[in-house]
């Protein structure tokens, strides 16, 4: 049994002015040439554990030991064996690769044939080599962080942090840094990993699950993965609509947690219920309910208390809109060139009333161009960008009235109050008087606003200000939402119920267009279109693109498996 | 020692500052191209002297006195004057500002001062809304009224109705030209929006971008990244002084005269203070858009309204005389203006310095308490 | 349409009042402005420092240094006792004029002949020794005058002098009006470019261009609430130099509240323009901070536009501030005619004009 390298006693740490603690009664004791994930929501204080171990900050309560260094007291020498990349990676943007490099190299010491031969063995393990020259804000999020990586690698570490390092890069990337976290570990590095994607947890040999700075769960992942197994089912070939099969299934009794997954439908059964009957769910002759491997997910959601139902007040006091198969959102040849460079390229769809379209791709590929484009946000070098028939970026404010928007970062005015946040919102859409009134105290009740209404949304939880950002959308009852990553760094409580808001009002007829890089969003939609390099490589059903690249080794792929196939395929062309 | 400074890494800090504000385009517009916009609006465009000021002439009497007279007003270098017969026509034409002033001949002027016993008044308005300039329009018009009166006197073989005379001369500035003191003086400004504004931004900017996190979690010192922060904007505010410098005299024609290393000596006590105020306020701010606010109001207001360049501290009220005297700009546009007008005035520098050393001490000595090697 | 511009002035109003640090930006100016502006920007002589170095000690000009000592512009009378005195009073700034009574001074005068005496003046600062010089001059004239009539002679002609608008020589009342001008400058440009880039950076601008809202009702929605705090200000400041400073408005109201409107929507297309060019709040105040530098500096308020050479006066026609400078003053102190006012204000209307159409396609072209 091996020393432990970092060791946590009953840490707290609580902020001044702060009502709730950040972190309390954490106790640890993180194992030496390992991977350790941190894994919660936004806002549940991992940063905070990390700064702390960094000795960046300093604990109200409690002891930390990292390599037998106190933190705060022996910060000079502690700083001398860590290797530490913050959010944001902590590059200088207005430096180049090389330049990056070479500051982080001269202050871990690192000189003579020890840095010749590090730079070359750090650029060839990130692949950056050819990158050398080029500034730091100039690259991709997957190279910026690789380049953080890099330089937090400088002056070999024997404990390595990374804040978050995943947040914002595509899939690719993700798996490229965890084969180069794994390479590390080989070499005798311990890593600390934060993230708020639970899939990585599954890749950590140890998590620290935290929650609103509790610790929830600290071992191996299996085995909380272990707690909710032969719980998990999906539901094959249903017919009808999937979306109503799910909101149907939400309401079962036995049923705890449940997503759509193309055209089926995911579910996790509550502990100790009786076997899921399909009739009940009314899914059709030929539904099938297969049993398959639990995720960490499913676990993650038991522990804080089940998801969150299946109904939307939201989308129930809509009145249907009549579906006339009409087309609703149009691009044809849409192009956009940044000077030399072609962030969208001739791309062509057709989304329909009714519809959820998504556009899916990694990052730079030129979704968010496009995205912007189809709302007007941004005008097309070449091509037309339609909605309703109308190009929105010529005229129509009446178009515009017909739509929903939502940004990919939280964008109402974080210096005005809720209250003040609704009746801004939907008095720009023309709603006024005691008409105006009603609505807002509707959305005040759907969402629960009321112990907020004079707060400022900066200050709210996250999940709030997903709601809050949801509620100002359709305030107005668009026929048609814009959703630009709608749920990036929200826990998967608060997005399943954002999708059950989503889903309940396609339901009535509403369109929705949608950009995300989170595999499970893509599910949710009917169609999705792949983007790469400014174009639609692939178009179809999440299921079409699913076993476009089903192979014998892998028969029945999961989306990411999909999304990294088709863009790797695309790329060696 | 080198758990307090290792030069291998203050020097890669300094590099790294250096890149960085080769690169960022608004440090390069506030520290050279700010600097000698405001240099040429100080030397264009701020001119107290109303060397050519306009001025109305109502001439109502039309006798050879008075004709006399309006010759003498019309010779003066100073005053450029409209003449007009209708004394309302010109009240309007000062009301809209195209005269600064009138004098006005009375009818009965060239009679009356014929006769010995009696006084032949003339009247001088004077727009009295633009103060300086109306000093200025009096001064001038008495210059000519006082140099008429000694004339006539002379040629009419008369004792001279004034006994005494003044002669007076200006040190330093011979030509009395605002601009010789006003350009050197706006150097100080040039001076504190680098120093302090520039300078406000950096720390609250690596804050602001995540870097200072790493930075932390590396094994740099304090001393060194107070260093590194220091070293590469003092340069830069010298190189900027040694352009306006160059500006002036070269382009400006104002005269230097006194020693280059005093001015780099006074000059680079008065940069550490700058660098130190506005340091500190980064440090504290850690928020762009604060600290900018903050450097603002703490250090280019007071150097521009309290220093003593443009306006005159003399006249203030006791209050804000007393405060002034913790302005370390005061200090340095005395000092400046010295350098470039009088020389090297050994006692006035050295007290000068004295206190801009001080304060140079007390703002990075304080930056140094409040920089934490923490993010708390 | 309407209401929904009345929501964007609404939100925008809420916005600067409700955050601190955006109620700082507007409350700051007003209280430096008035609080330290009138008493700090002056370029008066008062309280100054007179040397004197008396070679003469004669009756007259101890009865001329009594004079001078008494006179306002100087409280403290260095006495000299050698040239090289001179020399150090003046070198270290310890004294802004030296007079100098040569040794035969008062001999001469009871002689009845000419006497000379010689002011040194500290050319660093030659402005205020110049009007030092006049007030010395001043003394030295009513001196003559009485000396005159002590022999019973009559001087040939007197010099009366009135100053109109400002009997006095207030300098308040040449800070104020510029003030009230300054603040109404500042604050225009702070709310609109500030405001338009905090939209942009963070990201609630995309939202305002998704919605119905027309560039032009986002225009207004920026303008209105910037003219409503702008004037508010210049509101303020304009009763403190009424009631506080007691400066006589001679002035219509009306007028010059007609007049400012349209120097704010001058200003609100430079904001905009400002805004368009920025990506940062920290841009955007340095933008600003740029360009209020040369506009308030080159407005007439530091020192008369006629003093520029002529080419800069040509430039300096583009500057908004130049032409309401004369206005608001104009209606503050001397309630100048209506002609007047017009031929300052059409330069405003153009001004307006070309920003505003910049400022609009600026915001189309955002888009594109």
């Amino acid at each position: 049994m091996s020393e432990a390298l970092v060791t946590l006693e009953a840490v707290q740490k609580i902020f001044p002015k702060a009502k709730n603690p950040a972190l309390t009664n954490l106790s640890a004791e993180l194992l030496p040439g390992r991977i350790t994930g941190l894994i919660g929501p936004d806002g549940a204080g991992k940063t905070t554990l990390i700064r702390l171990i960094a000795g960046l900050l300093t604990p109200t309560a409690g002891t930390i030991r990292v390599t037998g260094l106190d933190p705060i007291k022996d910060a000079t020498q502690l700083h001398k064996t860590i290797g530490y990349m913050p959010q944001k990676f902590g590059l200088y943007e207005d430096l180049t690769v090389q330049e990056n490099l070479e500051l982080h190299a001269d202050l871990r010491n690192v000189i003579g044939e020890d840095r010749k031969a590090t730079f070359k063995r750090l650029l060839d393990f990130t692949d950056l080599s050819t990158f050398t020259t080029r500034l730091a804000g100039k690259l991709s999020g997957g190279m910026k962080q690789k380049l953080g990586l890099a330089c937090a690698l400088l002056g070999t570490p024997r404990l390595l942090l990374l804040d978050e390092p995943g947040v914002g890069v595509d899939p690719i990337s993700r798996r490229e840094l965890w084969k180069m976290v794994h390479d590390l570990i080989d070499q005798g590095i311990t890593v600390v990993w934060s993230t708020a994607y639970l899939d990585e947890a599954e890749l950590c040999e140890e998590v620290l699950l935290i929650n609103e700075g509790q610790l929830l769960f600290y071992g191996k992942p299996q085995e909380m993965t272990n707690r909710i197994r032969n719980r998990s089912f999906q539901i094959r070939n249903p017919s009808g609509s999937r979306r109503q099969l799910l909101e149907r299934a939400l309401r079962h009794p036995s049923v705890m947690d449940g997503v759509i997954q193309g055209h089926h439908v995911r579910l996790v059964l509550r502990a100790h219920t009786k076997p899921l009957d399909l009739r009940e769910l009314d899914a059709g002759e030929n539904a099938e309910l297969i049993p398959i491997n639990p995720r960490f997910e499913d676990a993650f959601i038991e522990a804080l208390g089940g998801g969150p139902g299946g109904d939307s007040v939201l989308a129930q006091r809509l009145q249907p809109i009549i579906d006339d198969h009409k087309t609703i959102i149009e691009a044809t040849d849409l192009t956009k060139t940044f000077g030399a460079f072609t962030a969208t390229d001739h791309v062509n769809f057709a989304v329909k009333r009714g519809e959820i379209f998504g556009l899916l791709g990694p990052n730079g590929a030129g979704k968010s161009t496009t995205f912007r484009m189809m709302c007007g946000l941004l005008a097309p070098s070449s091509g037309t960008a339609r909605v309703l028939g109308i190009d929105l970026k010529k005229s129509a404010s009446l178009a515009r009235q017909q739509l929903g928007y939502m940004a990919q970062k939280f964008s109402l005015y974080g210096n005005l109050t809720v209250h003040q946040n609704l009746n801004f919102f939907s008095g720009i859409y023309g709603l006024k008087g005691p008409q105006q009134k009603k609505i807002v105290n509707e959305m005040i009740e759907i969402f629960n606003l009321h112990p907020f209404l004079h707060t400022r949304p900066d200050t709210l939880p996250l999940g709030f200000k997903q709601r809050l950002a949801l509620a100002c959308a359709v305030m107005h009852e668009p026929p048609i939402l814009f959703l630009d990553e709608p749920t990036s760094g929200v826990d998967p409580v608060t997005r399943r119920e954002f999708w059950t808001h989503i889903n309940g009002m396609v339901e009535k007829g509403v369109t929705v267009m949608v950009t995300t890089h989170f595999m499970d969003e893509a599910e949710y939609c009917d169609r999705i279109a792949l983007v790469f390099r400014g174009k639609i490589i692939a178009a179809g059903t999440p299921d079409q693109l699913k076993s476009q690249v089903a192979t014998a080794d892998n028969p029945d792929p999961a989306m990411e498996d999909a999304f990294i196939a088709l863009v790797q395929e695309q790329s060696h062309e | 020692m080198s758990n307090f400074l290792s030069l291998r890494r203050l020097r890669a800090l300094c590099r790294k500052e250096t890149l960085q504000i080769l690169r960022d385009p608004s440090s390069n517009i506030i520290a050279f191209v700010l600097p000698v916009l405001l240099l040429f609006i100080f030397g264009y465009g701020i001119n107290l002297d109303a060397s050519a000021v306009h001025i109305g002439l109502v001439l109502e009497d039309a006798g050879p006195e008075a004709r006399r007279f309006a010759n003498n007003l019309y010779g003066s270098p100073y005053l450029q004057v409209t003449t007009g017969l209708n004394q309302k026509a010109m009240e309007q034409a000062m009301a809209a500002g195209q005269v600064r002033g009138f004098v006005v001949v009375p009818q009965d002027f060239s009679e009356k001062i014929k006769r010995p016993l009696e006084t032949a008044p003339l009247q001088i308005i004077v727009d009295g809304s633009e103060p300086n300039t109306a000093s200025f329009v009096q001064n001038n018009m008495r210059g000519v009224w006082n140099g008429w009166l000694l004339q006539r006197a002379t040629e009419r073989g008369e004792k001279p109705a004034t006994d005494i005379t003044i002669e007076s001369r200006f040190w330093f500035n011979p030509s009395a030209e605002s601009r010789n003191y006003l350009i050197p003086g706006s150097i100080t400004i040039i001076m504190t929006v680098i120093g302090t504004l520039l300078t406000s931004l950096v720390v609250a900017r690596e804050w602001e971008r995540g870097t200072m996190e790493a930075l932390l979690a590396s094994p740099v010192t304090r001393t060194e990244l107070l260093l590194s922060k220091l070293i590469p904007y003092y340069i830069l505010g010298i190189i900027s002084l040694f352009l306006c410098v160059g500006v002036s005299v070269l382009i400006l024609n104002v005269p230097f005269r006194g020693s280059i290393l005093a001015l780099w000596g006074i000059g680079s006590l008065f940069l550490s203070s700058s660098l130190g105020m506005g340091l500190l306020i980064s440090t504290l701010m850690r928020n762009q858009f604060n600290a900018a606010q903050a450097a603002l109001n703490a250090a280019f207001l007071p150097a521009l309204m309290l220093s003593g360049f443009v306006y005159e501290i003399r006249s203030m009220p006791e209050v804000i005389q007393a405060f002034t005297y913790l302005i370390p700009a005061r200090y340095f546009v005395t000092a400046i203006q010295t350098i470039f007008q009088a020389g090297t005035v050994g006692p006035l520098l050295l007290s000068s310095g004295l206190f801009l050393l001080l304060s140079s001490v007390f703002f990075i000595g304080l930056t140094a308490l409040k920089t934490r090697r923490r993010l708390e | 349409m309407l209401s929904r511009i009345v929501t964007l002035i609404i939100k925008e109003l809420q916005m600067l009042l409700m955050d601190r640090s955006s109620r700082m930006i507007l409350i700051m100016p007003v209280v430096l402005q008035l609080g330290l502006f009138p008493f700090a920007a002056t370029l008066e002589v008062t309280n100054n420092t007179l040397a004197v170095f008396n070679e003469d000690n004669g009756n007259q000009s101890l009865e001329l240094i009594k004079r001078f000592s008494k006179a306002q512009a100087f409280s403290e009378l260095i006495p000299l006792y050698s040239e090289l005195d001179i020399r150090q009073v003046l070198d270290n700034q310890k004294a802004l004029i030296v007079i100098r009574f040569p040794a035969d001074f008062s001999r001469n005068i009871t002689a009845e002949h000419s006497a000379t005496i010689q002011a040194l003046l500290d050319g660093r600062r030659s402005n205020s020794g110049q009007i030092a010089l006049g007030y010395v001059q001043q003394i030295l004239l009513n001196y003559n005058n009485e000396h005159l009539i002590d022999q019973r002679r009559s001087p040939p002609s007197i010099l009366i002098t009135r100053n109109w608008f400002n009997p006095n020589l207030n300098y308040v009342h040449h800070i104020v009006p510029g003030l009230v001008a300054i603040i109404t400058t500042v604050s225009t440009l702070i709310i609109t470019a500030l405001s338009v880039a905090r939209e942009r950076e963070q990201g609630t601008f995309d939202q305002l261009l998704v919605s119905p809202l027309t560039p032009g009702m986002i225009m207004i929605g920026k303008a209105v609430p910037a003219m409503l705090v702008a004037m508010s200000q210049a509101t303020i400041i304009l009763l403190a130099g009424i009631f506080i400073y007691k400066i006589p408005f001679v002035g219509s109201f009306m007028l010059l509240y007609l007049c400012m409107v349209f120097y704010v929507l001058a200003l609100v297309g430079f904001g905009l323009l400002i805004a368009s060019i920025c990506a940062t709040q920290q841009q955007a105040f340095l933008g600003v901070f740029s360009f209020v530098m040369p506009t308030v500096l080159l407005s007439g308020f530091v020192s008369p536009v006629e003093n520029m050479p002529i080419w800069l006066q040509y430039v300096d026609w583009i500057n908004p501030l130049r032409h309401f400078m004369v206005i608001v003053k104009g209606i503050f102190l001397k309630d100048i005619d209506i002609p007047i006012i017009i031929h300052n204000l059409w330069p405003l209307w153009i001004i307006a004009l070309g920003t505003l159409s910049a400022a609009n396609w600026k915001f189309r072209q955002h888009l594109g």
